[in-house]
């Protein structure tokens, strides 16, 4: 892989640590509300995906999405503002932390409802297929998903009708505070699909290449018109579910530790920095630039207007019929 | 010489009517497709589809497996990729399998994108009970659904309606429950031969009456037209308002009648308790009062799950006999 794009996708791991970083801090601030579950640690696994992607292709997630909308291009100022509730945000401060749209750049949502998604990543490679589009879907979402009835009606009608989906289980070993197998009967969720004849793959989720070479080669075969393929990228959320979460109940420290040294950035750093592509004034650059960019970001999402009182029932409804 | 005279209308079914507003938004419309279960060779369970596997094929009649979630779920995703899907659920009591997709998320996402995306989805499904199908079969959810904001709920009585609004569901931008009721697939009524639509949120005044007003929809329609005729031999002369759309609700038309006639009763199939009745009618309260000479009488389904057997079954349903001595007991009869 050529030197240009591994810069590029170390500069990408960076800007969502440090947004997500910086997310804490204004949440502890009171500047964001709600749920806010941060992506850090699990870097590697949307920007290498999302590489792997055309911009016609749609994206469609679950709720700890910062980190798919920014390696979607989605702009960092627009997703700050609607953590903060602002008109600017990317769904107008309607949506919030869990529910970040841009339907310009085919990113078709985070959703709540674990699970939720997956009949409407299904929807969408039909209408993609229907309509002869060749748009490939990337549904993403946690190892909490594939125990729900959705999961598996989804992976069974996308099989059945030949639909362009690639399936992307973000496996960070617990949803909430339950270990995968205190949940799953299986806990290689790649072999989950077999029963609907869905060709299943594992992969590093802490090597942003390897995530980036496995979601391509899907993305290929599924737009030659296989079957959906289900990738399962292995990773590991360094933070609590969420702000409010006391992970210390039920994970050890060694195990955050363990996974700590497997971290994306350093990973990629190293790698870069014992090739000589990546001499120190470059990566101080580079995080002086993602630095900078997240600043303003929170000045973006600081100064833009709040929602008017109008904004309460609007867009209930299309007005067209 | 000659005088251009419209064309008369058509004596059809409420199930031949649907066929035809199906086929001819189909004719009129690449992107509008069906999806549900044993739609397409055999016609669906109430063979309202019949017909249309061989006029546009598999790819617009898609039969699916039975999973309601991802039936709801693939008609949400493709409307948000550009079609007009009308998914079926063989009837309301499946729909709370796809409660998730049609509350969580098709009412939410235009919402939730600040208005970026809407969800084009119509969802034929059949409502209420009267056909000795027990208390998983006979269920009435169409004021669930109702009070979501984000859906609209149609519920056809005549075969006109069903036409004119189905194909205004499927024109809509919106995600539409449009509810059918199995007891009027069979029923008869004029269809004008012409395109025309029936927009959502009008209700109709079906029969014009000065001294009480009942006010349903669906097949309940039917037994308050009925009613009224009873009560037309005693000189009590009803007006019957037809709903017709249960959200966005054509109150306005209620409080109208009701200002006239002073008396209304609200007539439904669904449980008593929280039903869609008791929406309409305490809006008659906060915005009419001055105007009632009695307190707004409710019927509805009785507050137990649907029993098999026959007798009580239909104790269980308002009937006709339970209209009338409504009306005679506000008017002091
Ligand atoms: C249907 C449903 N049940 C429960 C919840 C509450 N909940 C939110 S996230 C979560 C854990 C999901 O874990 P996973 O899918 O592994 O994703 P992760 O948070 O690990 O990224 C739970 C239980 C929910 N949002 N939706
Ligand atoms: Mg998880």
């Amino acid at each position: 892989m050529g030197e240009e794009r591994l810069l590029e996708f170390l500069r990408r791991m960076l800007l969502i640590r440090r947004f997500e970083e910086k997310a804490a801090e204004m949440y502890a601030l009171g500047k964001i509300g709600g749920f806010l579950h941060l992506y850090i640690g699990e870097e590697a696994v949307a920007v290498g995906a999302m590489a792997a992607l055309e911009p016609r292709d749609y994206v469609i997630t679950h709720y700890r999405e910062h980190g798919h909308a920014l390696a979607r291009g989605l702009e960092p100022g627009k997703i700050m503002a609607e953590l903060f509730g602002k008109a600017t945000g990317v769904s107008r401060g309607k949506g919030g932390s869990m529910h970040l749209f841009d339907a310009r750049r085919n990113f078709m949502g985070g959703y709540a409802i674990v699970g939720g998604s997956l009949p409407l990543s299904v929807g969408l490679a039909l209408a993609s297929d229907y309509l002869g589009e060749g748009r490939v879907v990337l549904s993403v979402f946690g190892d909490g998903a594939v125990n729900q009835g959705e999961f598996h009606e989804s992976l069974n009608l996308a099989a059945l009708w030949h639909l362009p989906v690639v399936f992307l289980c973000e496996n960070n070993l617990y949803a909430l505070s339950t270990p995968i197998e205190r949940a799953s009967a299986v806990t290689e969720v790649f072999r989950r699909g077999e029963c609907y004849g869905i060709r299943g793959r594992q992969v590093d989720g802490m090597d942003v290449q390897a995530v980036y070479e496995a979601v391509e080669e899907a993305v290929a075969r599924v737009r030659g018109g296989s079957k959906p393929v289900l990738v399962e990228a292995l990773t590991y959320r360094y933070r609590g579910h969420s702000m409010a979460d006391p992970v210390q109940f039920y994970r050890k420290r060694q195990e955050e530790e363990k996974w700590k040294q497997w971290d994306p950035l350093l990973r990629l750093r190293q790698r870069l920095e014992s090739q000589g592509r990546l001499p120190p004034e470059l990566r101080s650059q580079m995080e002086r630039e993602v630095e900078a960019e997240v600043e303003a970001a929170v000045a973006f999402a600081e100064e833009s207007p709040p929602l008017p009182a109008e904004e309460l029932c609007h867009d209930v409804y299309s007005d067209k019929t | 010489m000659s005088t251009q005279t419209k064309p008369s209308p058509v004596e059809t079914t409420y199930r031949e009517a649907l066929n035809q507003a199906l086929r001819e938004e189909m004719r009129r419309d690449e992107r509008v497709f069906l999806l549900g279960e044993d739609i397409g060779v055999y016609g669906g369970v109430y063979a309202v589809t019949r017909g249309l596997l061989e006029e546009f094929g598999e790819r617009r009649v898609r039969d699916t497996p039975i999973a309601e979630s991802v039936i709801v779920g693939a008609g949400i995703g493709s409307a948000m990729g550009g079609l007009r899907p009308v998914a079926e659920l063989q009837t309301i009591n499946f729909s709370l399998l796809a409660m998730d997709q049609i509350v969580n998320h098709a009412a939410k996402i235009r919402y939730m994108s600040g208005g970026q995306i809407c969800v084009p989805l119509t969802i034929r499904t059949v409502s209420g009970g009267g056909n000795q199908l027990a208390a998983q079969h006979s269920q009435s959810f169409e004021g669930w659904y109702a009070s979501v904001p984000g859906l609209k709920v149609a519920a056809p009585f005549t075969p006109h309606d069903a036409k004119g609004l189905l194909k205004a569901s499927i024109r809509d931008d919106n995600p539409v429950i449009f509810i059918e009721h199995s007891l009027l697939y069979s029923t008869r009524g004029p269809v004008p031969p012409e395109e025309y639509l029936v927009p959502l949120g009008q209700a109709e005044v079906r029969r014009r009456g000065k001294n009480v007003t009942l006010v349903s929809y669906s097949r309940m329609v039917g037994l308050c037209l009925a009613a009224a005729e009873k009560l037309a031999t005693e000189g009590i002369e009803a007006e019957v308002i037809d709903l017709r759309t249960l959200r966005p609700l054509d109150i306005e038309t209620v409080i109208a009648s009701v200002q006239r006639t002073k008396h209304a009763v609200v007539v439904e199939e669904g449980w008593r308790t929280g039903g869609f009745g008791a929406e309409v009618a305490s809006q008659i309260a906060e915005r009419a009062f001055d105007y009632l000479d009695a307190p707004v009488a409710r019927l509805a389904g009785a507050d137990c799950p649907m029993p098999y057997a026959k007798n009580l079954e239909l104790m269980a349903l308002p009937s006709e006999e339970d209209i009338v001595a409504a009306a005679q007991g506000l008017l002091g009869r």
